[in-house]
């Protein structure tokens, strides 16, 4: 055993690698339930490729046979039931999970120097993530897949003056058809799986280059024993390798009883209008993006079209994503970790995480004066947490943050 | 020779015309594989002109097709539509009733300003189908004064179920409405009294 380890190390740094990634790699030993979502996150990752894999082994890109084949997949193949509810009700638990784990970046101040490239890989992850969701919800070639397809492609065509041929571009045609779903599904299944798959290694090397945060928000690196150890780091491998496997099987859990028992999780994971084939003549009566993104469809809506263009909307939804990358900077409090926060920060945080709520429920609601107010008011709301950041986060009075980690 | 300094001015002007040399060669590949994504010469033949026989179109019905696979409607308004398109109750209400202003765009020169279509032919309206907000296909509501739409106010035409936005019978914007502008006006002409054109302009005469 000895022997062949020495074999592949001459050869390649196995033992290096899993030293320093795994069981030499130092972690916060007071990591709470917030800490289970990273893993989660490379667990849904694993489990949409392989789901995919298999799913692309049975499934047609092309508009004449797309629809049936999905149905072909639920019906006729063995367990392709399950692999595709698998998939799709992944891809709301991948987004449920990657929330999470960015509101406990929040909670904890996790994106605060000297972590700012970990936040930044990880938002470009999100978007990337948002961009896969949507190309893969058009597969199906639903009636949502294609009036959802419809609405996000007419955004770029609201550009000034580049917009409609940028728009054809897009299309490869002049409408939402068999050109777009056939590269839809190429970005789909190739392109953006390894631009995620490439992200998340390096968000994990800036991880570990770095060291984890923790809930007190206190860099263990500062607090080393006489070997160069952290004094409150305890390895990676073996306790939150087993913390974490005990995280996945009650994911697991709950993610099977959705499988199970309401796949479609009564139109929030899979909306009923989808299970119409697509009919480029008739919009169905009420049509919402699925609800990871509809925060920022919520957005779009609550801007007024001006001077004869939808673009200023089109750009304030840009914004509420692209305001998120420069939070390592806006924000000035000397504390990292809510625990040691001003009583200001905090409310200013649960505002903050009620307007997303809002603006996401807001978004699968049809437009009614009342809601259409409520959404400007949400938006508005969700843009100060960011304008106001430099100012509230350097007023009030924060906590003594301990020398060591607490509990 | 071996006594020769380096010298890094030359050296980093080297580093720059190579990489911009590179940068252009780039730009040269990477035209081939973003032009694969412009419509493809089989779609743009599929984009051609189509011709709809109109003879058995009655007043108020409405026929959609595709071209260049958008949905067009074709529909006939009787002359009380017509009168209401006219009416100053209806103009007040709207964002830009004769395609002057934010909607000059949307209209081939040729289509008469209230009723937007062929002159002489007023009751055969031709009009894409798509909203012009987030490109989603309006419902056809052309029953004055239905209740959901406003009541009284409403003197029949096209409702998005998407975000909300109303136009009348000639594909004009309500004020105040998601959608910026008006419906577009495809290009289209008479090939004889029934039988129209869509995606060409008529001849000149």
């Amino acid at each position: 055993m000895k022997n062949k380890q020495n074999w592949i190390d001459q050869r390649f740094p196995l033992t290096k690698v899993w030293n320093e990634h795994l069981a030499e790699y130092y972690t916060p030993r007071n990591f709470n339930f917030w800490y289970f979502f990273g893993s989660l996150a490379m667990l849904m990752l694993g489990m949409q490729l392989v789901t995919g894999i298999f799913l692309t082994m049975h499934y047609k890109p092309d508009s004449a046979y797309a629809f049936a084949s999905v149905e072909y997949i639920m019906r006729d193949v063995e367990w392709g039931w399950l692999i595709r509810y698998l998939h799709s009700a992944g891809a709301s638990a991948f987004f449920i999970v990657i929330y999470l784990h960015m509101y406990r970046a929040l909670l904890y101040g996790s994106y605060k120097g000297p972590r700012e490239l970990i936040w930044i890989l990880g938002m470009v992850l999100y978007v990337a993530l948002m961009a896969e969701a949507f190309f893969g919800y058009v597969l199906p070639w639903g009636q949502m897949s294609f009036w959802g397809a419809q609405v996000i492609i007419s955004l770029f065509g609201s550009v000034p003056v580049i917009g409609p041929d940028l728009l054809v571009w897009l299309l490869g045609d002049y409408a939402v058809g068999d050109a777009a779903l056939n590269r839809f599904f190429s970005l789909h299944v190739i392109a953006l799986p390894l631009i995620l798959v490439v992200l998340v290694f390096l968000h994990i090397v800036a991880l570990h280059a770095v060291g984890s945060n923790n809930p007190d928000g206190i860099e263990i690196k500062k607090n080393k024993d006489k070997d160069g150890i952290p004094k409150d780091g305890i390895p990676f491998h073996p306790y939150f390798t087993v913390k974490d496997t005990l995280g996945v099987v009650a994911f697991l859990w709950l993610l099977c009883a959705v499988v199970f028992y309401a796949p479609a999780l009564n139109g929030y994971f899979l909306e009923h209008a989808n299970f119409i084939e697509a009919n480029p003549l008739k919009t169905p009566e009420h049509i919402a993006p699925l609800w990871y993104l509809t925060p920022f469809y919520s957005v779009l809506r609550a801007i007024p079209p001006m001077f004869g263009s939808q673009f200023p909307g089109v750009l304030a939804m840009g914004a509420a994503i692209l305001i998120l990358f420069a939070l390592p900077w806006l924000d000035r409090s000397p504390v990292k970790s809510i625990r040691y926060r001003s009583p200001i920060y905090k409310w200013v945080l649960g505002v903050f995480v009620i307007s997303f709520i809002m603006l996401g429920w807001l978004g699968v609601q049809p437009v009614t004066p009342l809601n259409a107010l409520l959404a400007r008011v949400f938006t508005a709301l969700y843009f100060a947490f960011f304008i106001l950041m430099p100012w509230y986060t350097s007023i009030g009075k924060t906590k003594e943050v301990p020398e060591r980690v607490t509990g | 020779m071996s006594e020769q300094t380096i010298d890094l001015k030359k050296r980093r002007f080297l580093t720059k015309a190579t990489s911009v040399v590179g940068a252009v060669g780039v730009g040269f590949v990477a035209w081939p594989f973003l032009s694969t994504w412009k419509p493809s010469a089989k779609t743009k033949a599929a984009g051609a002109p189509i011709d709809i026989d109109i003879s058995k179109l009655e007043a108020g019905q409405l026929v959609r097709v595709l071209w260049r696979k958008k949905p067009v409607w074709i529909f006939m308004r009787d002359e009380k539509a017509l009168d209401a398109l006219n009416s100053d109750g209806l103009i007040k209400s709207l964002d830009d009733p004769d395609g002057t202003g934010n909607s000059k765009n949307q209209q081939p020169s040729y289509v008469t300003s209230n009723f937007r279509s062929i002159k002489n032919k007023e009751s055969v309206a031709v009009i894409v189908g798509v909203c012009t907000h987030l490109g989603c296909s309006p419902t056809y509501r052309p029953e004055p004064g239905a209740a959901d739409l406003g009541g009284d106010s409403w003197k029949g035409g096209f409702y998005c179920p998407c975000h909300g936005s109303k136009f009348d019978l000639a594909g004009r914007v309500y004020a105040g409405v998601p959608a910026p502008t008006n419906l577009v006006i495809p290009p289209y002409r008479y090939v004889s009294d029934s039988l129209i054109r869509i995606g060409v302009d008529p001849e000149i005469t």
